[in-house]
């Protein structure tokens, strides 16, 4: 099992945890196995195309991952929220 | 005491107040979050809140306080594997019978009936909007008008942006375009006259006479007398007939308010004006209603969901927020204005209890 480690609201969303061990060959698999363990995630990462949302990052061991990127069982899975906005 | 729930594009900001002076602000709740809409749904007591996050993408919430703790309303997503994902909820609507309608991007309308905690996609609207091809306004391809049939609540019309008016006599079973009479200056002079593409910015129905209903469109403003089958053009002797918002008085199916911009061009007040319009009868002639409101060098947009009544006759009550944070009140159906609020964040949306 990876380690996947959330931030902000999700934190809430994933029963009030910072860190969780979730199994999952890609960051796709990994992402919807959240979803399955905690409900109330589903939406906030991946969107209906099953697409990472536009402003969330995923890292795989401090390296940019995309939903097709492989994870293995001793990976660190980061999800954090983008840099975004300095327009509004 | 009259409530105002205001959307900003920095939190949901909650005024109590009486006309005639400022409002008090009661509650900020979602700071620095986008809130696309809010209201009060008149069956349950709830308010009902939507939100954009830049993050986390659209959701709905409720809550029986705006000053309390919101919850997440389930089912409001497209079918999942699909082509499309759910961008922003742009309206929420009290149908007849204790449903709840919202309206959404990209072309999407959903129906709760446990006041806003679960939400179902009409997927006879979805299905003409995905074989079709309906193209996006500006603002993205928004469901923003929902306007339900006092009294049959199987009857039902909606307005997309930019994919025109859409009616329902069997309770969203199935849909049927209302758009004849509508002529788009955006497209060329030959362009088919069946065309949708059809940038309505907001509808609404005269509640005392149902057949006869209103549309803001981009560059025009009409009236259906035919409950949205076709449409005759009214804006003439208005300073401007673009603009977004629109408002009626629901005990005078002759009366409508609309906020003139200059243009499309130009998407603030025409000459530094801020300048209500009124018409008493049908839309043959407008009355400029400014008394009260900044008469100069003031250049604001509106956008289509910042207006709103409550009340009606000579007592209705109006109010309209602005981009640049003001929110602007009549207790006397337009006659004279006050400032219900300043310096809030761009305002998205208003809605009225009274």
């Amino acid at each position: 099992m990876a380690l996947v480690c959330v931030h902000g609201p999700l934190r809430r969303l994933a029963g009030n945890r910072a860190e969780l061990d979730i199994g999952g060959a890609t960051v796709a698999e990994l992402l919807r196995g959240l979803e399955h363990e905690h409900p109330s995630t589903a939406g906030w990462i991946l969107d209906e195309r099953g697409a990472i949302r536009r402003h969330i990052n995923v890292f795989v061991n401090g390296e940019r991952g995309a939903e097709r990127t492989a994870v293995g069982a001793s990976d660190r899975v980061e999800i954090l929220p983008a840099i975004t906005g300095g327009a509004t | 005491m009259t409530e105002l729930l205001v959307g900003t594009k920095k939190g949901l900001f909650a005024l109590e107040g009486e006309p005639g002076a400022e409002f008090e602000v009661r509650s900020r709740a979602f700071a620095g979050e986008p809130i696309d809409f809010a209201m009060r749904d008149p069956g349950s007591g709830r308010v009902i809140a939507t939100s954009t996050s830049p993050f986390y993408g659209p959701k709905i919430w409720f809550a029986e306080d705006p000053a309390g703790e919101w919850t997440q309303a389930d089912g409001v997503a497209l079918p999942e594997g699909g082509d499309y994902a759910l961008e922003r909820i742009w309206v929420i609507v009290p149908g007849d019978g204790g449903a709840l309608y919202a309206g959404g991007d990209p072309g999407v309308l959903f129906e709760s009936r446990d006041g806003g905690a679960t939400w179902e996609l009409n997927r006879a609207l979805w299905r003409h909007r995905v074989d079709e091809d309906w193209q996006p306004g500006g603002g993205g391809l928004c469901l923003h008008s929902i306007v339900p049939w006092p009294g049959e609540p199987d009857r039902l019309a909606i307005a997309v942006s930019a994919a025109g008016v859409w009616l329902t006599d069997d309770h969203g079973e199935t849909w049927r375009r209302g758009n004849r009479g509508i002529r788009p200056r955006y497209l060329p002079d030959d362009a088919p006259e069946d065309t949708f593409q059809l940038c309505v910015h907001r509808m609404e129905r005269a509640a005392r006479d149902p057949e006869r209903m209103f549309i803001q469109f981009h560059g025009g403003v009409y009236r259906s007398d035919d409950a949205g089958q076709s449409w005759s053009e009214i804006g003439d002797g208005l300073p401007s007939d673009f603009g977004f918002p629109l408002a009626l008085d629901p005990g005078d199916p002759d009366s409508a308010y609309v906020i003139p911009l200059t243009g499309d061009f130009d998407r603030v007040t025409p000459g530094g004006q801020v300048r209500v319009y009124e018409t008493r009868d049908g839309g043959l002639t407008w009355t400029p209603r400014g008394d009260g409101l900044p008469p100069h060098h003031a250049y604001l947009t509106v956008l289509r969901r910042a207006f709103d009544r409550a009340g009606e006759g000579s007592s209705l009550q109006l109010y309209f927020g602005s981009t640049c944070g003001d929110v602007f009140g009549s207790g006397d159906a337009g006659e004279s204005w006050f400032t219900a609020a300043t310096r809030l964040p761009p305002v998205f949306s208003v809605t009225v209890s009274a």
